[in-house]
Formats: structure tokens, C-alpha cells, sequence
């Protein structure tokens, strides 16, 4: 018999509460037992092509055209690129904390919204609850303060972007060796005024998702659990570092496979692995092969790469954290959403103590270098490590790109995760249930995935889920 | 007093001229901004975008180079003539690749500053998505032709305030673009970073490299007030 005829596939369509679209597909065997979960993202290479022959400075705002999700960290990941195309290593004070702020303010809105619009329903209710209630409108029903506090925060983190970039998304204020503005005294003032609000906001976000991983830890620690790799930027001094930093590697018991590599060598250390069934790449560490060298990214990763956390508040959450594998990483799928949340925090930590630095309404705004022909730059974006590469002419105009973005990175993770949720709620019944769908859901949820710039797309496109059988045959296909 | 002042109607207000000025510059110096992109203060009259039509007595002309009359009726700021203009700054978008959202001249643009100030919100007709280029062979000066509208502001500045001869116009009818004195591209031409031609494009086609960016939203020239308030704050006096 061939491989072909002895499988069925599931097709699951479309993810509700994830950014942007996907397709997942499950293949059974003829007893139906899953075989393999893929998730598929309908990949555009557009934009690569699109910024050939544009001119190096246009970049960071023309990214941002890559995703309405996430544009900020494209903006920043591709501006510090720029600064290394005119020779920039060192920006001014004024405009490494401006980015910085701007940076921050990204991660609190985006995880802001996340856990309030997306995730929160899962957990307050279980995600077992009947998706009629389980979801933003139902929290805003039963739980309304934590409704209006997820709109606060988001609006909170936007307007921090508003004021740094200019606009909320396609700002500008990123340019090649430095930032087009800075902070004045009643930009800040106004943020001043707010934040006592916002930390209390945070540690209340931090405690529901440490309670529900807690008190669910026996249900969750297995739910799309399994060991891996896991990747971040990491500050020379190990500390977490969301901006900048160094590449550091760990495996899933918390070795180290690299450590404080300068990223503008990432070649030598990941590459990138093209599957027949999925246009998303599937990035793994070289030395340990496409096998063994895939890895996690994001706040998940984040949290057990670093050494510690430079403010105070976030470091004894992760503390606490580490407590519960004996200070070895935590490779428990769900407690991406405890990891995310000590995030909040530390980057409402770091605003605050950005808005009370005098550097902010410094006016040494740009530095200038010699030009170079190549640039690379990194953040850790809210969704893990993002890679920008660019090689540019004598007439400053870009002839090569490449990116690796934060999703793109959690490919094979997310293809287990579904996996392993499918095998656990599937097995023996070909058919796609309310329960398969959500839990596949809950679990993909967990990444906070943006496909929509996985994607590189200018748009976003349609998720299904399918059930294909032992010969190939379409079983089931739903979309809901 | 001059006696030789001719005095027109524009939008039913009075207004005194000089005999040799154009509706448009007798317009401006009262106060009274009538929408232009090819017309620019500091080059002759073009007459080639249409876009400052007026009808006088009746009958369309373009202000920028139409000259004053005694006793002329003009009207402009009518329901008629505003959709004639917004039909041409429609035309203009769709037939080039203009994307605002990243482009740098964004808020310094006068074909978008013209789009807000008629209450253009999104084209009408159909994109062409032309196939154009970017020179940025001069090390220090760049062309995006997708942004072009053929306004000759830059042949104009080039030939009147340069004092050379960089861009011309080539081809016909629709096939009809600017093109750089030289087979070398704009490398090959005497442009010049001192030139004033770059300064003098209303869009985002001639360029000067690597500013970019450096004005941030908030500051450029059309964030606070619309294309044309210059002229219209002159009318208090
Ligand atoms: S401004 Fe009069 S025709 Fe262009
Ligand atoms: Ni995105």
C-alpha cells in the first residue's frame, strides 16, 4: 500500500481568535489514528520582491505594510538593519530609548490584547465552555472590568506608538541611525498620568494567568506539550532584553546550544527548511539539523532564555515561574499565556521607568556613519524572535531581503502542538468535533500566531480545517 | 491708486487686478486659493493639469494662465467645477502607483494634500498599475516614476531656475513621461543637489536622496492646516 492510501486528512477552517488566517489539515491512518496535523499558511512571497529597487530609507515604513498586526516590530527590526546600512552601531540615548518606548509600548498593547480579547474567554470560562459564551463578548458580559481594562491597555500601548512613531501604524519615526522625534514634556505627562493605572492593570492580568496555570496544572501540562529548542535575543549580561541583544540557544533541559551570538552571523547558525506541503519555512539550528533543530520563540522562550529580568517586579514573577519546573525551562504549551503576561508586565516596568528618564526629551536625535552594503536587525517581536536582512547598492537601492518572522519561527512548534492535541482528542472517531476544534484552536491560541505576516501577505486569507482519510479522501471539511 | 485696475467677479466677490495678471495670480493676491497642481509661484504659467479650471462668463478655462478681463464672471468654488477637479486628481491617482501610506513625500504631497482638501476618500475609477521604474543612478537625486504626473514642474525649475537642461518630455498622448537629458539615466544628466527641480516636484517622483523620513507626522507642511491656506490666510489683509 502507499503512504497516500493509507491516510486521511482533517481539515480544520478557520481558527477563530488568532491573527489573521490559516488552514490546518489532519492525516489519519485507516484506523483512523492521526498520523500528522499540519497547519498550512498560504504563503506570499510578495513583499521580498516588492521592495527590490526601493530605496533603503523607505524600508522601515514600507514593511510595515507587511502586517496591520504587528507593524511596529517590522518597522523597528528593519530600521535597525538601516542603521548598520549608513554605518550606524551606536544610535544617541535619545533615540535607542525613544525606539525603546516605542517597543515597549508595541509589546503592552499587543499582549494587552491578546490576553483580554483573545485568550481570556479560554481561561475564565474553560475551554471546554460552549463557544456561544466563550468568548470577548461573553467576558465583557460576565467579567466587564476586564473587558474595558483590555480596551484601556491596548489604547494605553497605542497611543505610547502614536507619540513615539507618529501614527498608530505606518508611523515613521524610525529612520536610519536614530528617530525623526522625541518625547516632549506633555507627550509624557500624559502617559505619566496613566501608568500607576496600568501596572496595577498588569499585575492583575499576570495573576489570572498564573492562577488558571496553577490551578489547571494537571489538565494543561500535557495539553500540545512537548520538549524543544528554544530561541531569543538575550542581553550580554543574560538578561531579557525585548530590543536588542545577542542569539541564544537553549535546549529543552536548558543547556545552551549557542550563546551571546552577534546576530549579523545568523546565517551561520539557522537555516531555513522548505516543506512540500506548506509555503511557510520551517527554521531550525544548524548544527542540530532539521530533526533536532527546531526551536520555540516568543514570551514562552523569552522567559527561559533569560538569566533574570531587569525590573524588579517581572523578575520575581519569573521567579515564581522557574519554581514550577525546578528552574529547568518550561516547555508546557499553555503556560505561553503566564510567560506572555510577565512580559506585560515587565514592559509597563520598562515604560515607566522610559517616562522618567530626562533622555527622552533630548534633541541628539539621528547619528551618522559610513555606509555599508548590507544590514541586518533583530527584535523580539510580542510573538518571538524577528529577522530582517537587506543588501543594498551603490545607488541605495535594496537588491536582497530576507525575513524570518516571529510566526514563521514557531512553525514546527505550532505543527506539533496540533499534533499532539489532535492524536489526544481525536484518535478513532474520523470526524471533527466541536471539542477537536476548539482545543486545536486553544492551542494554536497559545503561539498567538500572526499568519497574516507568517504570510509576508498584504492581506489576510481564509483557515480551514479538513479531514482527509486513509485514501486521500476529503472526509470532512469545516468551516465555521 | 493704479488707474489701469480691471475689477472681475469670482464666486460673486469683487475683485481689482492688474490687466496683465492671470485669473489665478489675481486670485492669490486676493486672497482666494483656487486649486492648482502644474501652477507653481516661482515658474511660468503651464496650463497642462487642469486642475485650477474655472468657468469665466460660461465657458472653462484654466486660471493659471487665463487673463483677467473687466467685468468677468468667474465661477470656482461650484459643485460643478470642484467634481471637475476631483475627477482629475481621481485620474491622476489611478494612473499612477501612488501609495501614500509608505511614500515619503506623505504629508508634503500636494496631489494627496489636494485629494483631503476636495474630500477625496478613496479613486473611483479603476487602477491601471503601470509598470514604471525608480533612477536612482545620481548619487545624490532619485526619479520614482511611479509617482510622476506629468506637471513638468521639474523641466520647468530645471530650464527656468536651474539654468540647465535635465528632464524633458517624451512620447505622445497617453504615452507621454518625463525623461532625463541623457541615455545614461539621471546620472548622465547635470542635475545637482544644489538644484531646486528636486524641491519644486509637488509629488514624490524627483526626489532628494536620503531625508527620507526626517520630518516627523505631525510637522510636515500639510499635517495642521490644508493645501492652500497660505493663500487664504492672506485675506485679512
Ligand atoms: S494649475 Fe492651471 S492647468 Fe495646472
Ligand atoms: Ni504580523
Amino acid at each position: 500500500m502507499t503512504e497516500k492510501s493509507t491516510m486521511k486528512t482533517i481539515h480544520i477552517e478557520p481558527i477563530t481568535r488568532v491573527e489573521g488566517h490559516g488552514k490546518v489539515s489532519i492525516l489519519l491512518d485507516e484506523n483512523n489514528v492521526v498520523k500528522q496535523a499540519r497547519l498550512h499558511v498560504v504563503e506570499f512571497r510578495g513583499f521580498e520582491r516588492f521592495i527590490q529597487g526601493r530605496l533603503y530609507w523607505e524600508v522601515p515604513v514600507m514593511v510595515q505594510r507587511l502586517c496591520g498586526i504587528c507593524p511596529v516590530s517590522h518597522h523597528l527590526a528593519a530600521a535597525k538593519a538601516m542603521d548598520q546600512i549608513v554605518g550606524v552601531d551606536k544610535l544617541s540615548p535619545v533615540a535607542e530609548k525613544i525606539r525603546r518606548l516605542m517597543h515597549y509600548g508595541q509589546m503592552f498593547q499587543s499582549h494587552a490584547l491578546h490576553f483580554f480579547h483573545l485568550v481570556s474567554p479560554d481561561l475564565l470560562f474553560g475551554f471546554e465552555a460552549d463557544p456561544a459564551i466563550r468568548n470577548v463578548i461573553g467576558v465583557a458580559r460576565k467579567f466587564p472590568e476586564l473587558a474595558v481594562q483590555g480596551v484601556m491597555m491596548r489604547k494605553y500601548g497605542q497611543e505610547i506608538i502614536k507619540a513615539t512613531a507618529g501614527k498608530k501604524i505606518h508611523g515613521t519615526g524610525a529612520i536610519p541611525g536614530g528617530v525623526n522625534k522625541n518625547l516632549t514634556i506633555e507627550e509624557r505627562d500624559v502617559f505619566l498620568k496613566d501608568i500607576d493605572q496600568m501596572m496595577a492593570w498588569c499585575r492583575s492580568a499576570l495573576k489570572i494567568a498564573k492562577d488558571y496555570t496553577l490551578q489547571h496544572f494537571e489538565e494543561i501540562k500535557d495539553f500540545g506539550s512537548f520538549d524543544s529548542n528554544h530561541l531569543s535575543l538575550i542581553r550580554a549580561d543574560g538578561a531579557m532584553d525585548l530590543y536588542h541583544g545577542n542569539l541564544r540557544a537553549i535546549d529543552a533541559g536548558g543547556k545552551k546550544i549557542f550563546d551571546q551570538v552577534n546576530y549579523n552571523s545568523y546565517r551561520d547558525y539557522i537555516a531555513e527548511e522548505v516543506r512540500d506541503w506548506s509555503y511557510m519555512k520551517f527554521p531550525f539550528i544548524k548544527s542540530l539539523g532539521t530533526e533536532k533543530g527546531w526551536y520555540r520563540v516568543g514570551p514562552l522562550a523569552r522567559v527561559n532564555t533569560a538569566d533574570f529580568i531587569d525590573t524588579p517586579e517581572a523578575e520575581a514573577a519569573r521567579k515564581e515561574f522557574k519554581n514550577v519546573t525546578k528552574d529547568k525551562p518550561n516547555n508546557i504549551t499553555m503556560a505561553y499565556h503566564w510567560a506572555r503576561m510577565i512580559e506585560l508586565l515587565h514592559s509597563g516596568e520598562k515604560i515607566n521607568a522610559l517616562l522618567h528618564d530626562g533622555d527622552l526629551q533630548g534633541t541628539d536625535l539621528v547619528v551618522k556613519g559610513h555606509r555599508r552594503d548590507e544590514g541586518v536587525g533583530l527584535v523580539e517581536a510580542p510573538r518571538g524572535t524577528l529577522f530582517h536582512h537587506y543588501r543594498v547598492n551603490e545607488n541605495d537601492q535594496v537588491v536582497m531581503a530576507n525575513l524570518i518572522v516571529s510566526t514563521t519561527n514557531n512553525n514546527e512548534p505550532m505543527n506539533r502542538a496540533v499534533s499532539r492535541v489532535a492524536k489526544d482528542y481525536l484518535s478513532g472517531k474520523p470526524q471533527i468535533t466541536e471539542g477537536l476544534r476548539n482545543h486545536i484552536e486553544v492551542a494554536i491560541r497559545a503561539y498567538d500566531p500572526c499568519l497574516s505576516c507568517a504570510t509576508h501577505a498584504m492581506g489576510r486569507m481564509p483557515l480551514e480545517i479538513t479531514l482527509i482519510g486513509h485514501e486521500g479522501q476529503v472526509l470532512e471539511r469545516k468551516a465555521y | 491708486m493704479n488707474e489701469k485696475t480691471v475689477t472681475f467677479i469670482v464666486d460673486g466677490k469683487e475683485i481689482k487686478a492688474r490687466p496683465e495678471q492671470t485669473i489665478m495670480k489675481a486670485c492669490d493676491e486676493a486672497g482666494v486659493y483656487i486649486p492648482r497642481l502644474c501652477a507653481f509661484k516661482d515658474l511660468s504659467p503651464f496650463g497642462s493639469c487642469r486642475v485650477c479650471t474655472v468657468k469665466v462668463n460660461g465657458r472653462p478655462q484654466a486660471a493659471c494662465t487665463q487673463p483677467v478681463g473687466e467685468g468677468i464672471v468667474v465661477e470656482s468654488q461650484t459643485a460643478e467645477i470642484q467634481q471637475i477637479r476631483r475627477n482629475i486628481i481621481d485620474m491622476l491617482f489611478v494612473e499612477g502607483n501612488h501609495f501614500c501610506m509608505f511614500c515619503e513625500k506623505s504629508g508634503n504631497c500636494e496631489l494627496q494634500a489636494m485629494a483631503y482638501r476636495l474630500g477625496i476618500l478613496a479613486p473611483k475609477f479603476p487602477y491601471m498599475f503601470p509598470v514604471r521604474g525608480v533612477d536612482a543612478s545620481h548619487p545624490d537625486i532619485f526619479i520614482d516614476w511611479n509617482r510622476c504626473i506629468l506637471c513638468a514642474r521639474c523641466i520647468r525649475t530645471s530650464c527656468e531656475i536651474d539654468g540647465k537642461n535635465a528632464y524633458g518630455f517624451i512620447g505622445r498622448g497617453p504615452h507621454k513621461r518625463v525623461a532625463t537629458n541623457s541615455s545614461a539615466g539621471l546620472k548622465g544628466t547635470d542635475a545637482d543637489v544644489s538644484d531646486k527641480a528636486p524641491a519644486n516636484c509637488p509629488v514624490g517622483s524627483l526626489m532628494y536622496k536620503r531625508i527620507g523620513y526626517a520630518v516627523p507626522i505631525g510637522c510636515r507642511l500639510y499635517d495642521k492646516n490644508p493645501i492652500g491656506s497660505d493663500i487664504e490666510m492672506k485675506k485679512t489683509t
